[in-house]
Parts: structure tokens; sequence; C-alpha cells
């Protein structure tokens, strides 16, 4: 196999008459990454993985996985790559064992062994002699999961694979999701989730309305953050004289018996130390917003986000 | 098994699991068989109809007559019924871009799905043929069928004749799913390439008994499916079977063709 990276794309349009729904998307994902596609609702993710997955053709530009462009190479240029665009599908009126049956022999021949590890390792097994009809909209996903590892994929295109879950579900798909990464598949996941992207991906895109509008490591976009917190302490004006000694924290102020203050992560954690040291006590140290949301909705004009993220940090 | 092979047999298995199937199926097969059980009932009979005289003489006649009533809209609707849904019921479900995104390139999904369609079609005009031959076998015996031009024919003969008839007659019939294939194709909407292809197999009709047609009529898809009388006369009369055959792959490729085409490019998106 060639050297070329798991995804590539170059001034990728696609237009539908007026919108632009994606807008030169420029995407490079390297071997090995957990790569979080993130936007707003309607921000051009599903479009451009409809591209990358050969369902659609782009307007201009091209796409290629592990150097193959699915519009020149067709179905070959999906060797090794697996995924679901918007909710996985299947044949309502087939059992899931039989949909996973047939969508194998739509590759190249596996082992019915190997379907019954697939359901096993979505613990869809007790389930998989039922129709799909009657599957919940998590069974459906982790049979769309299913179906995918069908094929061995050295490239997992997922979007938006926690969509629609309870809690429990949404916890079992990104455990799945960091268990395969662990197997070393590249991953590429879309969503709109802020802190399902801070959890799982080492690298992030942040796409709105079609254009990119940052690309690159995750811990470099949170360390250009100058992120605000909040203290709570029991001698507010003892504490703030030890902020305003402290290195790396800037704006300190009072308010409602709260010290308001902006620093960077390192310098946070000299300030607890610090506190300590002068011995006053503090009740609480609350980040004020999470940094990557203040981050995305600074870059998406504050576009449909979701802030179910939890807020706090109690210390 | 080639990689269509592969496709074919899961469309097949698609479709034997679905009711609209057994809908057309079983109407292909009931259809001969009330045909027998009203006759065995009361007197008179299609006496108008090419072979209608001779409906109580043989089991043989029974198939031929059937195929007359059931060519102007019947099988139409029942071949319409599977070829009108075979792509768009995909595009509705949302499963075309789960098996698009397979190792099969979509030209031999096309290709499984359209010899699917065919053999749907086969099996209907077959199922149909045999099943009025048993029913009225029964009723009225296995015995000699009068030909078209008056002559007698043994039962034997009878029978490879019925054959042939059956595999001419099919041949239109799938021009009509051909067309209901493209329609699926380009509208992704099942009820509408359904509603379509039997709209296109009732103008063919309709253009055929419509005043000043004469000239254009040999050439029209309906009239295709007299083409089985070529059989029936003595000596054999094999220019309407001729015709059928080159007219058919007309009415089967063209619509075929534009329908592959669409279904390589077209974008699958949306649900």
């Amino acid at each position: 196999m060639s050297d070329a990276p798991p995804v590539e794309t170059r001034g990728l349009v696609k237009r539908y008459g007026e919108i632009v729904a994606v807008d030169h998307v420029d995407l490079s994902v390297e071997r090995g990454d957990v790569f979080g596609y993130l936007g707003p609702n309607g921000a051009g993710k599903t479009t451009s993985l409809r591209i990358l997955l050969g369902l659609i053709r782009p307007t201009a530009g091209w796409a290629r996985l592990f150097g193959r462009d699915p519009l020149i190479d067709g179905a070959k240029a999906l060797e090794g790559v697996a995924g679901f665009v918007e909710a996985p599908r299947f044949y309502p009126y087939l059992s899931g064992r039989r949909n996973l049956r047939l969508l194998a022999d739509y590759d190249e021949p596996v082992s019915r062994i190997r379907i019954e590890e697939v359901l096993e390792l979505v613990e869809l097994r007790e389930r998989a002699k039922d129709k799909v009809g009657g599957y919940s909209h998590g069974m459906r996903q982790r049979l769309g999961i299913a179906a995918a590892l069908l094929r061995q994929p050295r490239l997992l295109l997922l979007d938006e694979p926690t969509t629609g879950l309870d809690p429990a579900g949404m916890r079992d798909m990104r455990e799945l999701v960091r268990r395969l990464a662990g197997e070393g598949i590249t991953i590429l996941l879309s969503s709109h989730l802020l802190y399902e992207v801070e959890d799982l991906c080492n690298r992030v895109a942040i796409i709105r309305r079609g254009g990119i509008v940052y690309q690159g490591a995750l811990r470099d976009l949170l360390a250009t953050a100058a992120s605000r917190y909040r203290l709570r302490a029991l001698e507010p004006e003892r504490a703030r004289t030890v902020l305003l000694a402290q290195r790396g924290v800037a704006d300190v102020r009072l308010a409602d018996s709260e010290l308001h203050f902006s620093a960077d992560e390192e310098a946070v954690a000299c300030v607890t130390v610090a506190l300590g040291q002068a011995r006053v006590a503090f009740t609480a140290l609350i980040p004020e917003t999470a940094s990557l949301e203040e981050l995305f909705l600074g870059m998406t004009d504050g576009e449909s986000s979701d802030h179910d993220r939890p807020a706090a940090v109690a210390v | 098994m080639t990689a269509v092979a592969r496709v074919y047999r899961w469309e097949i298995a698609k479709l034997l699991a679905q009711k609209r199937t057994y809908l057309g199926l079983g109407t292909a097969i009931a259809v001969p068989i009330i045909f027998v059980v009203v006759l065995v009932l009361h007197s008179g009979g299609p006496n108008d109809v090419p072979l209608g005289r001779y409906i109580r003489d043989t089991g043989l006649a029974v198939p031929f007559v059937v195929l007359f009533f059931m060519s102007i809209w019947g099988l139409p609707l029942i071949t319409a019924l599977v070829a009108g849904d075979i792509v768009a019921s995909e595009t509705h479900n949302g499963t075309l871009k789960t098996i698009l995104t397979r190792s099969r390139e979509r030209g031999q999904v096309f290709a499984g799905k359209t010899l699917a369609t065919a053999t749907y079609t086969l099996v209907l005009v077959f199922a149909m043929g045999l099943v009025g031959l048993v029913a009225g076998s029964i009723a009225w015996g296995f015995h000699p069928l009068t030909s078209l031009s008056g002559t007698k024919v043994s039962a034997g003969h009878g029978l490879v004749l019925l054959l042939a008839s059956l595999a001419v007659y099919a041949l239109p019939l799938a021009g009509i799913a051909a067309f209901g294939v493209l329609l699926s194709t380009v509208t992704r909407n099942s009820a509408a390439s359904v509603v379509g292809a039997l709209m296109w197999a009732l103008l063919m009709q309709l253009l055929g008994v419509l005043p000043g047609t004469e000239s254009i009529r040999p050439y029209l898809l309906g009239t295709q499916f007299e083409a089985w009388h070529g059989f029936l006369r003595t000596p054999a009369d094999f220019a309407p079977v001729t015709r059928a055959l080159w007219l058919s792959a007309l009415y089967i490729g063209i619509p075929l063709i534009g329908a592959y085409l669409v279904f390589l490019r077209r974008d699958v998106a949306g649900e």
C-alpha cells in the first residue's frame, strides 16, 4: 500500500444551485488520527463525507482516500475504508444478521464467523435474528458500526455516530470508537458536540458554512485560548493579592465576592499551589467557559451548537 | 460466483422478502384460476378473442385467452409494481448509500437489479401461463388445440407453442419493466414510477386503437403482445415474432441505457 494519507481533499466544492454546501475544503487526515470534523448542523460535514465515500460528485476540487479518488477509481477507492453518512440504513424486512450477510456479499467474501464476531463486538448477537425494522435507533447505529467493521477498515468515516443515542449509548459508542482507534484504525468523525471531539480526537477541523475555519491539533487550538476562570475564596481580598502576584494571571477583578481572572492552564495550576502556600482557603475554581466551546462559538459566530458540556469543575 | 451474480442473488432475496412481490405473483396466478372457475360455473365465454371459442375444448386454450386479457393493463401493472420500485425503494429507505459504499461498482449493482427485474417479469408470465394450463386442463382436459387458422394441433405440439408464446409475450412486458426501471432511477419515487410505467403501457395501447395510427401500429409496444399469434397459424408466421424481437430490444435497451447512465452518475444524497 502506498504512503498516501488516509484522507486528503483539495479545493473541494459542492454547489446545489445557489447554495454552496462545501466551499473549498482542504482536509488532511494522517494515519492514526482520530480526526474530529466539527461544525454546527448544516455546516457541510455530511456533504463532505458523502463526497469522500463517492456518493456524490464534487462540483470542483478532489478527494482522495489513501491516494485514490472515488470519482476516478469508483468502488476501488473505498478499499480499506468503511463508514456511514447520516444514520446507517438497512433493509427493515431482513434480520440484522441477514443484512450483514448481504453487505458482506457486496464486498469480498468473508466467513460467517467474522459476521458473528462483529455482531458480538457491538453487542447485537442476541438480537441478530430479529428484523431490523424493529431495532431501536441505537441498535441500528451499532449495526452500522458492525457493517463497517466487516470490511476490516484502515479508515473509518463516522457521521455523528452518537447523535440520537441515550447517555449510556453515547458512552458505549465513544468507548467503541476509542477502542477501534486503539487498534490502529484511523478515524474521521464528524460531530456537532464539542465535548465529544475534545474527548476523542487528537486533531480537528472546524467547518462553518461550508468552509474550514481551523484545522490542526486539538492541543494547539486549546493552547491559543486565554481562558477565563472564577475563584470563590473565603477571604476574597487576600486571594486577590495572591492572584495579582502570580505570573501568567491577568485581568483580575472582584465582583459579587467572586474573583474573575484569565490565565492559561499552567498558570491556573500554579494559582492553586500559591493559594495553598498563602493559606487562603477557596471553595471553587471554575473555568468560566469551556475553552473549545468559546473558540468554536467565536469561529462559527455562535451558530447552533450544543451547550450541554458540564460547565463547572468543582475543586 | 462473480460479483454481479452475488448482487443478483441478493436482489432476488430482497424481492422474496417483500410483500409487493407476492402481491404481483399472487395476482398473476389467481387470474387464470378465477377465470377457469367462472367459466366452469357459468355458460357463455369470450367468443370474440383469439381462441376464446375453444376455451372449453382444452386446457391449452386457457393461458392464451388469459394472456390476451392481461396484456391490457393487468400484467403491465404487476410488472411495474416491482420494476418501478427496484431502485426507488432503496433511495427511499436510504439503503442505496449502504450498498454503494461497499466494494461493488455502481454498474454491477445496476446489472443485478436489472436481472432481478427481468427474472420477476419472466416468472410472472410463465407462472400465469402454466397455472392457466393446469387449471384449464383440470376443468376441460389436456386435448389437441384448434389453431388460429382452424387446424388441429396435437396437445404436445400445443404445449411447445404455448411455451414459445409465453417467451415472446414476455418481451414487450420486459419493455414496460425497463421503462419502470428508468423512472425508478430518475424519479427516485416508487409510486410515481409504478404509475408512470403503467401510463406508458396504456399510452401504447391507446395509440394502437386511435384512428389514423395504422401506419405506426405495428411498431407500438402494445402490438407486440399479439406477436405470439404468428406461432398459432398454419403455416407459422414468423414476421410478427421477428418484429417483436427487435422492437422489444429497442423498448428494453433504450430505457435501460438511460437508467444505467443516470445510475452511474447520480448523487446519492438525502433520503
